[in-house]
């Protein structure tokens, strides 16, 4: 918890401007990580770039070609209970209702729930070995208590996961994150934002240092009509997921004709694989369909010593996920199994 | 004097005012001038010695005014015994910054005092240790061998070690129609009282200290701080009167006093010193314990022998023992035992007192296996209870002040609708859920402390008690203005009791849900004592109407002493105190246990939890849906109050069977989830359903208050219970605590 | 140091700040209103719940720099004169606390609760009251009293 300057940006140009010519400068917008991490001695900016006198980027409009755009400095309750949002997504609007807790969610903004950082425990203690916090210092995760880690996408130098629940809805709707930064503005496919370690666990995502998230953008296709989001985790409400799925299903009768699932709490970025989703076109909306494409999803899986479970736990919450969407109205309070 | 009674009426808490409007001021809350910010900084290594420090970065951050470490510490006493509180277990006590020796990781090595609070946190980050690390063990799985038989000490009074062998175990054991071994383990267990550790040291000068202190004993750290500082009693006060829960954790003096302390004295200046979340997993704990159970029964169900090994974690430098293996025999009669405690220190801190220690670590064990036992019987689980009741104490053959067990599982039974219970495993659903069915026992304690009370009848007419003993949450500054307000025949609004000041007249601390019994008791012989005073100058008025009146023939009403017989024979109270020059009526009185009366008897508190559980067919999540709890605890003072210690220690229950774990990384040596995030308690989702039953427990000869205590009760049974439902709902035996619902898949 | 202006039980406090320093601290440490409450200093607990411009935010999450101008309720603000809110009064009534730590942060949470408007259901405040912990195991007597409160309702409604 070091001393730091502190700086309001008027504008996004005016935040790039501070961030980017200062290597340990960091932007805040709702302060819910950044201050944790910061407590934790897990950041040490020199100089923090407050975002929230900026004046755009504060709604959730459609546009015309029927997507919707979120600000990234809208608060995650905001657009969680935004009727657009809980109309046209209700599964982004669930995933976000899964995460953190009320207070949290008044106060996170919509840019900030990309950038979280992992949950891991030997990340958060800045006295022990870590690949991600400390490149080169070893990971303690892979022969350490790992219940909480990676099955998917790790590699021998990091297994944390990306805790994100918001995100795994994102990444399920084709979300697209718009930026800004010195090179201009870019737009990123959800799927290449957040990063898998490789052998550079330190980097979460792709976002380059004084770049601003500005806004999401959600393609016009909801999946309001079925949809679930479907949290495990060691309590009821306010943990981070061991697992979490989100699913989407476009139906005709009960033939599934387009279908989006995504996983959480498995892997460094939501875990989603086209050919699941395409094995599930034209298939029976039953368990039978919805097992098969665990399956596909799950390929490759690796368990470690204490998180095997996560791979049989992973394929039947698909399954009862897969199933919880045909019948939306009947989800629970805090993305709990069905009755 | 009925109309107005106010014991046994669920009278709400008398601070709960200030504690909804945040007057309620804890330890870490009261300003003082110029007041200085201490923080703590810990080991990072868990085993070896400090070689070199550097505080250069630190002390040149403007406003840091020192870095205490055992460097540049004061002369402190060498003698251990200077430092040992009341409850301090055989062995070494801990002296923080005694010298260079790392004993476990987190370990206090430094204080840095600033002029404030960000400046003492960022500069403590700037102090650079070197060290020389040592090999170190942690893990009590690895290291069972090395339990040994726990030292002897103070504490045993309250821990006695294990009853010698009855009968032939090995040879009934072997001979009996039905056995079961299970072993059972659970995780290590960190207090985690939402108020963070805290003490304000105000310097009054000449060696005199006001301390503001979250303790569950004030008196107890009065003595601490004034044996090792080498101050006289009289100059340190220990006031604590509100205290965010404290659950054991309070029960010894904490880190943060004797560094505040210290600080204080050596700057003479006014300091506070908080920990923070990480910190407050770097002192006392529920120690990991590893029990092993040989039960067996002849084919009724009877139980013929039962072998009960705990081992236990203590550190290296203190045996800090649990009653874990004198529960069994307590409740179920058996001619043949073998009960055996052993402790292993590791490179751990001492473990500390935490809600019903030992007996919940214990009756999880006995419970489950008592559960075993019934399926291998065929039998209804309850109904093995029922065989196996006993109203005597089967471990010593004397009898219970009073036992109303049989009334709770009963009763308990009957609101919980046990007799819908299909015992077949998975046999009850409810849509994608298993629906289980688990009940268990609990016993506790009823243990009585010395207390001492100073009664007081003021030229108001009013009462006033005065009592050291601290109000943790529990309710016992509501529960004893009821006791005294009774015993005086006063309205509730006439009483003043001020407690939680190491300045009022003694109590232990308070734990092991031995104060509403101390202190009531207590109250109730002062109150007799100033009776007996008021009268008698009551009849020294000058025509006074009690004159020829004997203490049969006055009743106490309303701060007037009447004739029975002619109510319309009167003398007040203020009347008293001015015939009296104006001068308060006082006693002082000291309440004891019945030591010697009580010799013949045991004293014990008993519960049923039944628990019902749903755990999902596929993906086997848990949710404790509902439980009933009945407790049989003597005379309820307050059922408001005394159900809030049982429904919360039924959270506590759930909390146990599913949730919080400390873990150790054992080849870091240390705690790695040592946040509220990832140190799991129930939260609001998590609690459904709580119902609570107090059993009609009439007890004439515990003590003078009937009361036994309820602080601990209802979470000892709760545990086995969940356990219990779980294999009933799933048919899978998880004997290791928490449950995580993924070993269920 | 930057002057930060906030506005804290409708009365106007101007403070001269390091930009490190949490809301929680300069309100605890600085304007001694010591209602609010640090559990854990990491949003983990909710015992530093506070009303922020209307919502309910963790104060120890946020810094007093960037909450400059902000309007803020505290545990202190919520009472009417000696007229207790009726979550004030329904705490007490239930006994919906032991030790009394997380009380505050619980109150100012049920009230960002109730004007939220978004619980219908007992289950529903339960999941919504979730980031607020509670040691004493309060926990059924807190939502009983959010309960009574929100619709006269009570544990039948269930």
């Amino acid at each position: 918890m070091n001393n730091f300057d502190y700086q309001q940006a008027a504008s996004i140009a005016d935040g790039i401007q501070l961030v980017s010519t200062n290597n340990k400068a960091a932007f805040v917008a709702g302060g819910t990580n950044l201050i944790d991490l910061w407590k934790y001695r897990l950041m040490e900016p020199e100089l923090l770039v407050d975002l929230n006198q900026v004046k755009e980027h504060h709604s959730i409009e459609e546009k015309e070609d029927g997507s919707v755009r979120l600000g990234a400095f809208v608060s995650n309750a905001d657009t969680a209970y935004h009727p657009i949002i809980e109309k046209r997504y209700p599964l982004l609007s669930k995933a976000i209702l899964a995460g953190a807790s009320a207070q949290i969610r008044n106060m996170a903004s919509n840019g900030g729930n990309l950038l979280q950082r992992t949950r891991c425990y030997y990340f958060y203690d800045p006295n022990v070995p870590c690949n991600k916090r400390t490149p080169g210092s070893g990971c303690s995760a892979i022969d350490g208590y790992n219940r909480i880690h990676a099955i998917l996408g790790a590699s021998d130098n990091c297994i944390a996961v990306f805790p994100s629940d918001m995100c795994v809805a994102l990444a399920a709707l084709d979300a697209v994150v718009n930026t800004s930064g010195t090179d201009g503005e870019r737009s990123i496919p959800f799927s290449e934002f957040h990063r898998l370690p490789g052998d550079m666990p330190e980097q979460d995502n792709n976002l380059r240092h004084g770049e601003i998230i500005t806004s999401i953008d959600l393609p016009e296709k909801g999946f309001s009509g079925n949809y679930s989001y479907l949290k495990l985790r060691d309590r009821h409400s306010y943990a981070f997921a061991l697992v979490s799925v989100a699913t989407g299903l476009e139906l005709s009768g009960d033939i599934i004709t387009d279908a989006r699932i995504a996983l959480g709490g498995l892997a460094h970025k939501p875990w989603r694989i086209n050919e699941a989703e395409l094995f599930l076109k034209g298939k029976q909306a039953n368990a039978e369909s919805f097992a098969g494409a665990a399956e596909i999803l799950l390929q490759g899986a690796k368990g470690f010593k204490y998180n095997s479970f996560k791979i049989e736990l992973a394929k039947r919450a698909i399954i009862r996920n897969g199933l919880m969407a045909l019948h939306p109205e009947q989800q629970l309070p805090g993305a709990r199994p069905s009755a | 004097m009925s109309d107005q009674s106010s014991v046994g009426k669920p009278v709400s808490r008398l601070e709960g005012r200030l504690k909804v409007t945040g007057a309620a001021k804890y330890a870490a809350e009261y300003d003082a001038p110029n007041l200085l910010y201490g923080y703590v900084i810990n080991s990072t290594i868990t085993k070896g010695k400090i070689t070199s420090i550097d505080t250069s970065a630190a002390t040149a951050v403007e406003g840091v005014v020192a870095v205490f470490s055992h460097e540049n510490r004061p002369e402190l006493p060498w003698l251990d015994i200077k430092y040992a509180d009341m409850d301090a277990p055989p062995g070494t006590v801990f002296k923080p910054l005694y010298d260079n020796e790392i004993k476990y990781n987190g370990q206090p090595i430094a204080l840095l005092v600033a002029n404030d609070f960000e400046t003492a946190r960022y500069a403590s980050t700037l102090v650079r240790f070197e060290y020389e690390e040592e090999f170190f063990e942690t893990c009590l799985d690895n290291n069972l061998e090395k339990g040994r038989d726990a030292k002897k000490g103070i504490a045993t009074l309250l821990k006695p070690p294990p009853p010698a062998p009855t009968g032939n175990f090995e040879k009934a054991f072997e001979n009996s129609a039905v056995k079961h071994t299970a072993e059972y383990l659970h995780s290590t267990e960190h207090h985690n009282p939402m108020e963070l550790f805290a003490t304000t040291t105000v310097y009054e000068g000449n060696g005199k200290l006001t301390i503001f202190d979250k303790t569950q004993g004030t008196i107890n750290n009065q003595l601490y701080v004034a044996n090792a500082f080498g101050l006289s009693y009289k100059n340190v006060r220990v006031i604590a009167p509100f205290v965010g829960g404290t659950f054991g954790s309070g029960l010894r003096p904490q880190h943060q006093l004797f560094l505040c302390v210290m600080a204080a004295l050596e700057l003479k200046r006014n300091v506070r010193v908080t920990l923070d979340r990480k910190q407050m997993f770097t002192f006392g704990h529920r120690p990991q314990t590893y029990q092993k159970l040989r039960f067996s029964t002849d084919e009724n169900g009877s139980i013929t022998a039962m072998n009960h090994l705990a081992i236990g974690e203590t550190s290296q430098f203190e045996d800090y023992a649990e009653s874990v293996v004198t529960w069994s025999h307590k409740l179920y009669p058996a001619a043949n035992t073998l009960l055996e405690y052993k402790l292993a220190p590791l490179d751990l801190p001492s473990p500390l007192d935490m809600r019903a220690p030992g007996g919940c670590t214990a009756m999880h064990a006995i419970e489950c296996m008592m559960d075993e036992l019934s399926y291998k019987l065929k039998m209804d689980p309850l109904e093995l209870r029922l065989r196996n009741y006993s109203e005597i104490d089967p471990s010593t053959g004397k009898s219970f002040t009073s036992k109303e067990l049989k009334q709770c599982y009963l009763k308990a039974a009957e609101r919980f609708g046990w007799k819908d219970r299909n015992p077949e495993p998975g046999s009850m659903t409810r849509g994608n859920k298993l629906v289980g069915y688990g009940m268990a026992t609990g016993i506790w304690d009823a243990y009585q402390f010395p207390s001492r009370i100073e009664a007081i009848i003021t030229k108001e007419g009013k009462l006033i008690i005065n009592n050291a003993v601290t109000d943790i949450g529990t309710g016992t500054f509501t529960v004893m203005t009821q006791v005294a307000a009774d015993a005086l025949g006063l309205p509730l609004e006439d009483v003043t009791f001020n407690y939680g000041d190491s300045q009022k007249p003694f109590s232990m601390f308070q734990g092991g849900s031995a104060i509403a019994a101390s202190t009531a008791s207590a109250i109730i012989i002062a109150a007799r004592a100033l009776k007996k005073k008021l009268l008698k100058k009551a009849k020294a008025i000058s025509n006074s109407p009690l004159k020829a009146a004997a203490e049969d023939d006055v009743m106490f009403k309303n701060g007037t002493i009447r004739l029975k017989k002619d109510p319309m024979s009167v003398v007040s109270f203020q009347e008293i105190v001015a015939s009296n020059n104006g001068r308060p009526v006082r006693t002082v009185n000291m309440g004891m246990p019945h030591a010697f009366k009580l010799r013949k008897y045991t004293k014990a508190t008993h519960s049923a939890a039944f628990v019902e559980v749903e755990v999902d067919k596929e993906l086997k999540t848990i949710a404790v849906t509902r439980a009933v709890s009945a407790v049989a605890a003597g005379k309820i003072l307050n059922p408001k109050t005394a159900r809030s210690q049982i429904t919360g220690s039924m959270v506590w229950g759930i909390s146990k069977a599913l949730h919080e774990e400390t873990i150790l990384d054992e080849k870091l040596g240390k705690y790695i989830n040592t946040n509220l995030a990832e140190y799991h308690i129930p939260v609001h989702a998590d609690v459904n359903e709580l119902d609570v039953i107090f059993a009609d427990e009439p007890d004439e000869l515990i003590n003078e208050a009937g009361v036994k205590g309820v602080g601990e009760i209802g979470l000892v049974a709760m545990p086995a219970a969940i356990a219990n439902a779980i294999f009933h709902a799933t048919g899978k035996r998880i004997n290791k605590l928490p449950v995580h619902f993924d070993e269920l898949l | 140091m930057p002057i930060v202006k906030l506005n804290i039980n409708q009365q106007t406090y101007e403070l001269d700040v390091l930009p490190w320093v949490s809301l929680l601290d300069a309100i605890r440490e600085r304007l001694l209103l010591t209602g609010t409450k640090k559990g854990c200093d990491h949003g983990q607990c909710g015992a530093c719940t506070v009303i922020c411009d209307d919502k309910r935010i963790l104060s120890c999450m946020t810094l007093a720099v960037m909450k400059n101008g902000a309007a803020i309720t505290t545990i202190e603000g919520i009472a009417e004169g000696d007229e207790l809110h009726p979550l004030q009064k329904a705490f007490i009534e239930h006994d919906a606390f032991q030790c009394g730590y997380c009380t505050p942060g619980q109150i100012c949470s049920a009230i960002g609760l109730l004007t939220e408007g978004k619980a219908k259901t007992r289950e529903e405040v339960k999941e919504l009251m979730s980031g607020n912990l509670c040691r004493c195991g309060a926990n059924a007597n807190i939502i009983d009293a959010i309960m009574e409160v929100k619709e006269g309702g009570s544990r039948e409604q269930f």
